[in-house]
């Protein structure tokens, strides 16, 4: 007894993600200027701020879809990219990025399926042919996520037949089946009507219930006060505050943020 | 000469149209994704070798290609070509297969090109986060979703290719309208154009209705 409640606190504790001092340039723009940016086991992360404010960047550099100018990510005690005193950015061995790159997931904002396969192909395929998993045990897994997702009966379906909300539950499916430590939403709901919006935003709650460790991108400001255990406010490439989303949306500390959080509510 | 005589000699000119077609086919459609590939190594002398040489394809007259490469041996390096063969075939047809294979496939890798072009990023990206690898996420994801989009654009090539046989008469290769020029000038009929204009429209109405049901085999998604 003592153990497991052990090793609930050590999981608490476990960093999933660690990024340090990360810059990112394109061209003469200087998109991120020294971010930090730590992920602890289980915590729900929003990220919000103006367009053009490197949030979305932040993200593909996270998962790699972006090489970094400078800095330092560790996924678990795993170092995916460091930065020698030279300023040369190193990005580890092939092998060992391949089984970093298996720590996390992401879900796009165009939902990116693919639309030659099936609903359940989509989900299924890469556990298959990247993990090499076994048939049967996969598709049962894949069945009980869609089941999850309120997507049961859309197994056989084909995306162009699913409503986006539908389409970016089955991506949110897609990427769990691969179970990553971390999952990443660069804006789930920006390409979706208030309706479909709240149908997957109500499948991330679900997921932060579920204690799933997540980093958001994010323009739902009630959403993410609602549901994130810290908010991060970004401008400019730069984190401008973060905190408890109480503090952050309630009592925002910096005129940057005021400023930002009042356009929202001045549109509503 | 009666007409069943005629449409006897000239159904076996179609069958000549029809093997120079097949095996066209068979050649550049393969090979012009080995030309797309080239064009898109990151070997720049390659890359550029391969421009050239699809310029060259398209900026040319085929029936001037046919004449190249079955005079060219002669003319350039003083060969004899009219004995030499490769498996019983004599060299005017070898030839011939050079200059339609070669010419279709830089058409062909032109057309994949495009298709490929067309892949919106988020594919890539999407099997990159999964953790596919290059050739799983070219074969299994991008390429059956090009087959898609080329379709219409290949079909119109396929059936330019039925037409394009015709310029085989120059090498004197005895297909449907070499044998439609030579039956009408002895005969001093028109009646030979006749029959192998509805030659060719049989043959391209064959085509198009096979493209139209692969076409259809892959509308069950957008």
């Amino acid at each position: 007894m003592a153990n497991t409640n052990m090793e609930i606190e050590n999981n608490q504790d476990k960093i999933v993600l660690k990024m340090e001092n990360i810059h990112k340039r394109f061209g003469h723009l200087e998109v991120l200027e020294g971010i930090d940016l730590t992920v602890k086991h289980g915590e729900v992360i929003s990220i919000i701020g103006p367009s053009g404010s490197g949030k979305s960047t932040l993200l593909r550099c996270a998962t790699f879809l972006e090489s970094i100018d400078k800095g330092e990510i560790v996924y678990l005690d795993k170092k995916a990219v460091t930065t020698s005193n030279s300023g040369k950015v190193i990005y580890s061995p092939k092998a060992e990025m391949k089984e970093i790159k298996q720590y996390f997931g992401l879900v796009f904002q165009q939902f990116n399926l693919f639309p030659h396969w099936s609903v359940l192909q989509n989900v299924m395929d890469a556990p298959l042919k990247v993990l090499k998993r076994d048939k049967k045990e996969v598709e049962a897994e894949a069945r009980v996520l869609l089941e999850r997702m309120g997507l049961a009966d859309k197994a056989d379906s084909y995306p162009c037949n699913l409503s986006g909300g539908q389409q970016q539950r089955v991506a949110i499916a897609r990427a769990l089946a691969m179970k990553p430590e971390i999952l990443f939403f660069d804006e789930p709901t920006s390409a979706l009507d208030p309706e479909l919006t709240i149908e997957v935003l109500k499948i991330i709650r679900k997921l932060a219930e579920e204690k799933m460790t997540m980093v958001i991108v994010t323009h739902e400001m009630s959403f993410a006060r609602a549901v994130s255990n810290r908010v991060i406010f970004m401008d400019g490439g730069f984190i401008v505050e973060q905190g408890d989303p109480e503090q952050v949306f309630g009592n925002p500390s910096r005129d940057r943020t005021k400023q930002f959080l009042k356009s929202y509510s001045e549109q509503a | 000469m009666t007409f069943p005589t005629m449409l006897m000699t000239m159904a076996s000119g179609m069958l000549r149209t029809i093997l120079l077609f097949i095996l066209t086919l068979l050649g550049s459609i393969p090979f012009g994704m080995l030309v797309v590939a080239c064009k898109k190594s990151k070997f720049k002398p390659l890359a550029w070798l391969t421009e050239i040489y699809i310029a060259i394809m398209r900026g040319t007259p085929l029936m001037l290609q046919l004449l190249v490469w079955y005079f060219g041996p002669a003319y350039l390096f003083g060969w004899k070509v009219g004995k030499f063969s490769i498996f019983g075939l004599e060299y005017r047809f070898i030839a011939l297969l050079i200059g339609f294979v070669l010419n279709y496939a830089a058409y062909f890798a032109e057309i994949y090109r495009s298709g490929i072009d067309s892949m919106p990023v988020g594919q890539y990206e999407a099997a990159e986060i999964l953790g596919y690898s290059k050739p799983q996420t070219f074969f299994g994801i991008i390429l059956p979703q090009v087959v898609k989009r080329v379709l219409p654009a290949v079909t119109n090539e396929v059936i330019t290719l039925v037409k394009d046989t015709s310029l085989a008469s120059i090498l004197t290769y005895e297909e449907v309208f070499s044998l439609a020029k030579q039956i009408s000038a002895s005969q001093t009929s028109f009646l030979p154009f006749v029959v192998a204009g509805v030659f060719y429209f049989i043959a391209n109405y064959v085509v198009a209705w096979i493209m139209k049901a692969l076409e259809k085999s892959m509308q069950y998604y957008k």
